[in-house]
């Protein structure tokens, strides 16, 4: 079927198969635990960042559907070797890929560019986000001042380790 | 008579078959497509669809009969307080009350527990006083029992279920005992089927002096509900899931415990005298009911009963094993599924709860969407439940009396759709 062709694509089935990430860190610099109350969707995540301000390395526990495990697969897959600004900056995209705004043109998204069929299932975009909020509030929680550049979201919670 | 297994399996009523193909032309909702597909409609334990009879009902009464009810000097109002006190009657019937004036009208279930929370338990509850509750309940079983626990420090205790999803009643004189205020269960589970043996419970929660709350939003839609012969205290129940409006839910509670309750909402309709210190109270069940009620919705539920009982609520019980006995047996076929509950049709209402090995719930849910079928996925507002299973979600296709044995089937070729869009072997 055509819509279901375009959410189940290949390639998100695959990352739901087999997720990137799913190494434990050694001390990660940061541990934090997203949750979607409305599905009862969970994701630990875990980032090491080095003194460049670099993430070396993102784990991640994920426990939910196909879309919130793919859409956290293709965050580590994404951001492993990316500046926290680089970062937020693509966090900001997917957002916005989200809500319905088309991809920035020019640039490759990789993967992340199949989860865009997730926005014709209004009640599965929350699902695609639970990574980025996520990610969001393990930003926040390694450096304070990034902080002003996340959003909060009524829908997802997170607990800091 | 508890849900009544002797009618389920017609061998004392002898009754004919539900005319589903008949009731289905009472439902015009039932006519739509979704997504291009005929709807199948199987989350009958969130909410059922409506009879014409009920839409047509509260229709009349906004066209013909509408006015505040109670005090009012002019027919109109005479009209709609007969039209709201005589659905109450009408509940108080089809529940077999001891009084009509024991039945009170809320907006939920939900309202009706947190009605016994507030205006029952703060007068009896005390602290190390002991409420039992089960694993199985749906959280508005077990929330307002948490608030009352951290107001008052009484103690929440709770009976497991065995692997079958049966209540453990052998360990029930182990969590019961004279510190037992109230034990507060549901009277078929939601996320389970489980039809639970009340009588049985409330005999021994009664030997402790304690009272029994049952939840009976999954209970009431199910089959044949006598609140005596349950020998309960107090029996809540949503009449949405049951054919009627929603927005309207029902309080049973014996004459007797009501008479010692105090109010819970204070305004108008609830009083017999005002002064600007103090007020006194209105007599049961209007002490209740504070504020203008919902009027067309109690008139709808009226009529919503009125269409239980032209089905028959025998008959929708045997209607409903003849469904356990046929989606069981096919949802056994599918061994990459696991299938939540009882395994004996008679012993669960029909409803399945389920999870494909690769599959998480919410997929099955959007899959099956695409092919016309409306399930639920989720934790069902039962996440202790869940945690207990051992798993973050299940889906659940529940049935009514409009859903026949081909729409097992429709499940089950879109249950084989589901592992195709997602690559697994059948």
């Amino acid at each position: 079927m055509q819509g279901l062709d375009d959410l189940y694509r290949e390639v998100i089935l695959d990352h739901y198969r087999t997720p990137h990430g799913s190494d434990a860190l050694e001390n990660p610099a940061v541990k934090v635990e997203g949750f979607n109350p409305l599905c009862g969707d969970e994701l630990v995540m875990e980032m090491s960042v080095d003194a460049d301000g670099r993430i070396t390395a993102l784990h991640i526990e994920p426990n939910g559907c196909s879309i919130s495990v793919a859409s956290a697969s293709m965050l580590v897959q994404q951001l492993s070797g990316k500046t926290l600004q680089e970062a937020i900056a693509l966090k900001d995209i997917f957002k916005a890929v989200m809500r319905g705004e088309s991809w920035p043109a020019g640039q490759d998204f990789g993967d992340l560019e199949a989860l865009e069929g997730v926005k014709n299932f209004p009640v599965r975009v929350k699902c695609a986000l639970l990574a980025w909020m996520t990610l969001e509030q393990a930003l926040a929680q390694y450096d304070p001042e990034l902080a002003g550049q996340v959003e909060a979201d009524d829908d997802i919670e997170v607990k800091t380790h | 008579m508890t849900i009544d297994t002797e009618a389920a399996t017609g061998a004392s009523s002898g009754s004919a078959e539900l005319d589903v193909a008949r009731i289905r032309a009472d439902f015009p909702i039932l006519q739509r497509q979704v997504h291009g597909k005929p709807l199948v409609y199987l989350d009958n334990s969130a909410t059922t669809q409506r009879p014409d009879a009920v839409i047509d009902a509260m229709s009349n009464f906004y066209r013909t009969s509408n006015a505040n009810v109670h005090r009012g000097v002019h027919l109109l109002s005479e009209e709609a307080t007969d039209a709201y006190e005589g659905a109450r009657a009408k509940v108080a019937a089809f529940l077999n009350a001891d009084s009509t004036q024991s039945v009170i009208f809320t907006r939920n279930t939900t309202e009706s527990i947190n009605l016994v929370a507030h205006a029952w338990a703060r007068r009896h509850v005390r602290k190390d006083d002991e409420i039992l509750l089960t694993v199985m309940e749906h959280h508005s079983n077990l929330v307002p029992w948490q608030l009352l626990a951290q107001e008052r420090g009484c103690k929440l205790r709770f009976l497991d279920i065995d692997e079958a999803g049966h209540l453990q009643l052998e360990n029930l004189n182990e969590v019961l005992n004279e510190h037992t205020r109230l034990v507060a269960l549901t009277h078929v589970s939601n996320a389970l089927g489980t039809v639970n043996a009340i009588p049985t419970i409330a005999c021994a929660a009664h030997s402790v002096g304690a009272k029994v709350l049952v939840d009976g939003a999954q209970g009431v839609p199910h089959g044949p509900v006598d609140v005596q012969a349950l020998d309960c205290d107090f029996y809540a129940y949503s009449p949405h899931k049951a054919l009627g409006p929603l927005g309207i839910g029902v309080l049973w509670a014996r004459r007797d415990v009501l008479e010692e309750m105090d109010p819970f909402l204070g305004g108008g309709e609830m009083i017999r005298d005002v002064t600007l210190e103090r007020s006194t109270w209105a007599a049961v069940p209007h002490k209740f009911e504070a504020g203008t009620p919902s009027v067309a919705d109690a008139v709808g539920l009226g009529a919503s009963i009125d269409y239980l009982e032209g089905v028959g609520t025998a008959q929708i019980r045997q209607h409903e094993v003849k469904i356990n006995e046929y989606l069981l047996g096919r949802l056994r076929e599918l061994p990459w599924l696991t299938v939540y509950g009882p395994q004996d049709p008679r012993d669960r209402c029909s409803l399945a709860s389920f999870n494909d090995n690769q599959i998480h719930a919410h997929d099955l849910g959007t899959i099956l969407d695409q092919h016309g079928l409306a399930i639920r996925a989720g934790h069902h507002c039962a996440k202790p439940l869940m945690r207990r299973l051992g798993v973050m979600a299940t889906a659940r296709a529940s049935f009514y009396i409009y859903n026949d044995l081909d729409e097992v089937d429709r499940l089950v070729e879109a249950l084989f759709e589901a592992r195709k869009v997602f690559g697994l072997a059948t």
